[in-house]
């Protein structure tokens, strides 16, 4: 079992096809989780204290705004411990604010410094394009399965 | 600021989403409550969010996978179901990921099927995807053509 990294790390789509297929996704539900089940202060919606831009220094300068390096603290662990990556880079879904933007461009940024296997997709436009998706995708993990 | 107590702690939630013409959220949940134990099952308008200790939640889930495997999607969730942080029965309007589980979802009936597809053929004679890094070069005659399509 091979713990893959999925950008959008919210993407239903990779997170169910890495795990259908016999892999660990790596998501942005599991940081989450791990912070609001932590007890500490007092910080919702998500549970992100002043202590995390001080985390996310590790993988962004310190005159990176602070938004940036909050997210780089759920993110930047789940990017050392990963072991291969999946990509979408037409995901719409995951435009957000500047914060978001650039954490998108740090994150994929850190995935192709990293010598691990990554596959690089867009998402399916009809059902021809479905089965490609599927199949590169499950090519990918199940070559992973045998590397290991 | 205060000091924060979590509840839920141990436990694991996960989506259990539905794009199916044969299985409804109501005939999943209705099996989910038949085979759980000690578990909680939300119904909701697109399947199921199940929350309990790890090990029972995965069982569940691959018992309900295995009604529809090529419709039913599943996903990690970081909060538990009712969240006041994260419900929208306490902030109003659509819950704050929403969007994202929507344009997905328009997605999934290509995806589920490839996989029905899958079935009958093997992964490895499908031709790859276009590469969404390979930015391909303007062809020259296709620039003349735009060139005399400019002049004219």
């Amino acid at each position: 079992m091979v713990k893959v990294f999925i950008y959008p790390a919210t993407s239903l789509i990779l997170s169910d096809m890495v795990a259908r297929f016999g892999h660990t996704p790596l998501s942005s539900a599991t940081a989450i989780r791990e912070r609001i089940q932590t007890a500490g202060l007092e910080s919702p919606p998500l549970q992100i204290t002043p202590e995390e831009p001080k985390k996310g220094l590790k993988w962004a300068a310190v005159e990176v705004p602070a938004g940036v390096r909050g997210r780089m603290s759920l993110y930047g662990p789940m990017i050392e411990a990963c072991e291969a990556a999946i990509i979408i880079n037409d995901a719409d879904l995951a435009f957000g604010c500047m914060g978001c933007a650039r954490t998108n461009e740090l994150i994929k940024f850190l995935i192709h410094q990293k010598t691990i296997p990554r596959l690089e997709l867009n998402y399916p436009k009809n059902e021809d394009e479905g089965v490609k998706f599927v199949a590169a995708i499950k090519r990918f993990l199940t070559e992973l399965r045998g590397a290991k | 600021m205060t000091a924060y107590t979590p509840t839920h702690v141990g436990s694991v939630t996960k989506y259990v989403m539905v794009e199916s013409f044969d299985i409804t959220p109501a005939d999943l949940a209705l099996l989910g409550y038949e085979i759980s134990k000690g578990v909680m099952i939300k119904e909701t308008c697109f399947g199921l969010v199940i929350s309990g200790k790890e090990g029972e939640v995965n069982r569940i889930v691959a018992e309900l996978r295995k009604i529809d495997p090529d419709h039913i999607f599943v996903k990690d969730r970081g909060f538990p179901p009712g969240d006041a942080r994260r419900c929208r029965a306490n902030l109003g309007g659509a819950r704050p990921g929403y969007n994202g589980l929507e344009y997905e979802m328009s997605i999934i009936p290509y995806v589920s099927h490839g996989l029905e597809a899958l079935k009958n053929i093997d992964e490895k004679t499908v031709p790859p995807m276009e590469d969404p890094l390979e930015h391909p070069l303007l062809d020259i005659y296709k620039l003349k053509k735009l060139i005399d399509a400019q002049e004219s």
